[in-house]
């Protein structure tokens, strides 16, 4: 009953993404592209950020992996089928932070955030200093690929994009996000968030913190990978601007922006933050100041990001007797991550 | 018959200090066996021995017959052991019905079920409820563990511990912080929930007297790191001396 409302909203939402190819200028079906491959990233860093607690400062590592996935796959190795593209970068996602991940989920807060930092700029410089294998600071071509065996040969590139890749990429997303939906509302899901709230008594109440951790940033980190091989061939490119860590710092003022105490914030932050940017860069050479005084707004006046204004606003317009005054908080603070607990039907 | 919990010898020392020293004691099924002492005694630092959480300077402790030693406290939890701690510990962005449920998910091992949705799981949502109903929060299940009473946080703490169904459940001053009046209600709970639980053993940390003495099968008194007396209420209550030291030296909490 209590979620009618918010299932229409998303219908409508989804609707009106099919219909941005049809309705509006490539240009914007173009634009939402790489808001596509945000999306993705960043419900898999919203798993470990929002429900796990961990707040990585080097996420655009995975990004990278993906994009330089593709780049190899594709590229290097001439297999230009996005699926097993897909696939590699996903893989490639998995080595990486099953290594990495048993290594940082020791440490939380500050120190989780500095050493992922830290890995994250070892990749730049990695990526930057190999110039035979990655080409340094000019990066590697990510070539036009297949999608689903197709090629699409009537079409250029733009046309690509704004046409049959946007709805692969939106497909692509909505599988992600039903994926993580499960995933959040799991078993798992409750032992990663009684874990962020409380790892001591969670330890106590059997939950295998550690592994769980681990599990949260292998996931996340195919979730990355994925997103950062939509963008690398969106660009056509992969580079080590990709992996710097103020693209990290990107992924987390999206998140921030729409709310990670949400599950829907991080895909709403990435919207917002798409045409944000797009928006400000046409009025603006200042656009990054903008954008972080936005950032300071946000955390001081919506520290729910985009998603708790829009519950809120939501619950105020609905809730029978709307008179002024404070916006009545709804008793779970986090709708979608919380969710109305076990079913109280169930109480005989 | 072996113990389910032992001690041979165990102490924790912090550089010089010995905050418990050469300590053998033994809990067997069936038993209630209230920890004594005055504050800084070290019955804190026992439960954390006996529950893993701490590993002692020298000895051993032994549950279920096994050296904990490496143990952690996942394996201890899922081969029977519960704990609560003396500062109430709560989830503050879980519901009740999540608290408890994280605890039902460990004992019905469905913890690495990635994908299957948990509203949708019966056999949860049914013992969640049940243990809600026994620590009289069933009304309480869809609130968020912040918004509870003190109380009911308390509750909240030791119901999460009965749902994995432990043989033995150590309890470090559950009633702290409860006021006299409703302390014999949280103790009856509690001993009810146990028995409705089958729990096989309980340790409780009390500062109360009168709940040591209706509650106990056996009173362990602890002093500067040491046993000062381990008998049965009877002979506890007949020695003055060690009443002295227990309940006279203590200053408040
Ligand atoms: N981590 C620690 N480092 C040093 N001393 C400690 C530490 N933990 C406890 N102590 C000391 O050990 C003694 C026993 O503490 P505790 O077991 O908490 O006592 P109780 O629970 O009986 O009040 C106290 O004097 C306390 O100050
Ligand atoms: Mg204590």
């Amino acid at each position: 009953m209590r979620r009618a409302p918010s299932v229409i909203l998303i219908v409508a939402a989804v609707v009106a993404l099919g219909l941005v190819p049809v309705l509006a200028p490539p240009f914007y079906a173009n634009l939402l592209v790489p808001f596509y491959g945000y999306a993705i990233a960043l419900l898999g860093f919203n798993l470990l950020f929002g429900y796990g607690g961990l707040l990585s400062f080097g996420h655009a590592m995975f990004l990278g992996l993906g994009a330089y996935g593709a780049a190899v796959i594709a590229g290097v190795w001439g297999i230009k089928e996005f699926e097993i593209v897909l696939i590699g970068a996903a893989l490639a996602g998995l080595v990486v932070a099953l290594p990495l991940g048993w290594l940082v989920v020791r440490y939380t807060g500050i120190f989780f955030g500095m050493l992922t930092l830290a890995f994250g700029m070892l990749t730049h410089s990695v990526l930057f200093k190999f110039y035979h294998l990655t080409g340094g600071d000019s990066g590697m071509r990510v070539p036009r690929m297949r999608l689903l065996g197709l090629e699409f040969a009537a079409y250029n590139k733009i046309e690509l994009m704004a046409g049959p890749f946007y709805y692969y990429c939106l497909a692509l997303m909505l599988i992600a996000a039903f994926l993580m939906w499960r995933i959040v509302h799991s078993p798992f899901g409750l032992h990663l968030r009684s874990l962020r709230d409380n790892a001591q008594k969670a330890l106590y109440l059997g939950v295998r913190v550690h592994q769980f951790r681990l599990a949260a940033f292998v996931i996340s980190a195919i979730y990355g990978a994925i997103g950062g091989a939509i963008l690398g061939f969106r660009t056509g490119l992969a580079d080590p601007e990709l992996v710097y860590w103020t693209h990290s710092g990107h992924l987390v003022f999206m998140t921030v922006l729409g709310g990670f105490s949400s599950f829907l914030g991080p895909i709403i932050g990435a919207l917002a933050l798409t045409l944000l940017q797009d928006q400000l860069q046409s009025y603006t050479q200042y656009w990054r100041f903008v954008l972080g005084a936005i950032l300071a707004l946000v955390v001081i006046f919506l520290p729910r990001g985009l998603a708790g204004l829009a519950a809120d606003v939501g619950s105020f317009l609905s809730s029978p007797r709307r008179r002024p005054g404070p916006v009545q908080l709804p008793e779970h603070s986090q709708p979608g991550v919380l969710g109305p607990g076990l079913r109280r039907d169930d109480v005989a | 018959m072996t113990p389910l919990i032992e001690t041979r010898g165990v102490s924790k020392h912090y550089g010089a200090f010995r905050a418990l020293d050469d300590i053998s004691i033994a809990v067997r099924a069936g038993e209630f066996v209230s920890i004594v002492g005055p504050n800084g005694a070290g019955k804190t630092t026992l439960v954390n021995l006996l529950t893993g959480l701490l590993v002692p300077t020298n000895g051993e402790v032994y549950f279920k017959g096994e050296n904990i030693a490496g143990v952690g406290p996942v394996a201890l939890a899922t081969r029977g052991m519960a704990r609560t701690f003396q500062l109430v510990q709560i989830f503050p962005q879980l519901t009740v019905a999540e608290t408890i449920g994280a605890a039902v998910v460990t004992h019905q091992g469905k913890q690495w079920r990635l994908l299957s949705p948990l509203l949708a799981d019966e056999a949860i949502s049914a013992r969640v409820a049940e243990i809600a109903g026994i620590f009289g929060l069933e009304q309480r299940l869809a609130t968020l563990s912040r918004l509870l009473s003190q109380g009911e946080k308390k509750l909240l703490d030791v119901a999460s511990a009965f749902a994995l169904q432990p043989q033995v459940i150590l309890l470090d001053e559950p009633t702290s912080g409860v006021s006299t009046a409703e302390k014999h209600t949280v103790m009856k709970t509690l001993v009810g929930a146990a028995r409705a639980a089958g729990v096989d053993a309980i340790i409780l940390v009390e500062h109360d007297m009168d709940l040591v003495a209706s509650y106990s099968h056996r009173i362990i008194a602890l002093s500067e790191g040491k046993v000062l007396a381990d008998l049965p209420p009877d002979a506890f209550f007949a020695d003055p001396a060690i009443i002295e030291t227990v309940v006279g030296k203590r200053r408040g909490h």
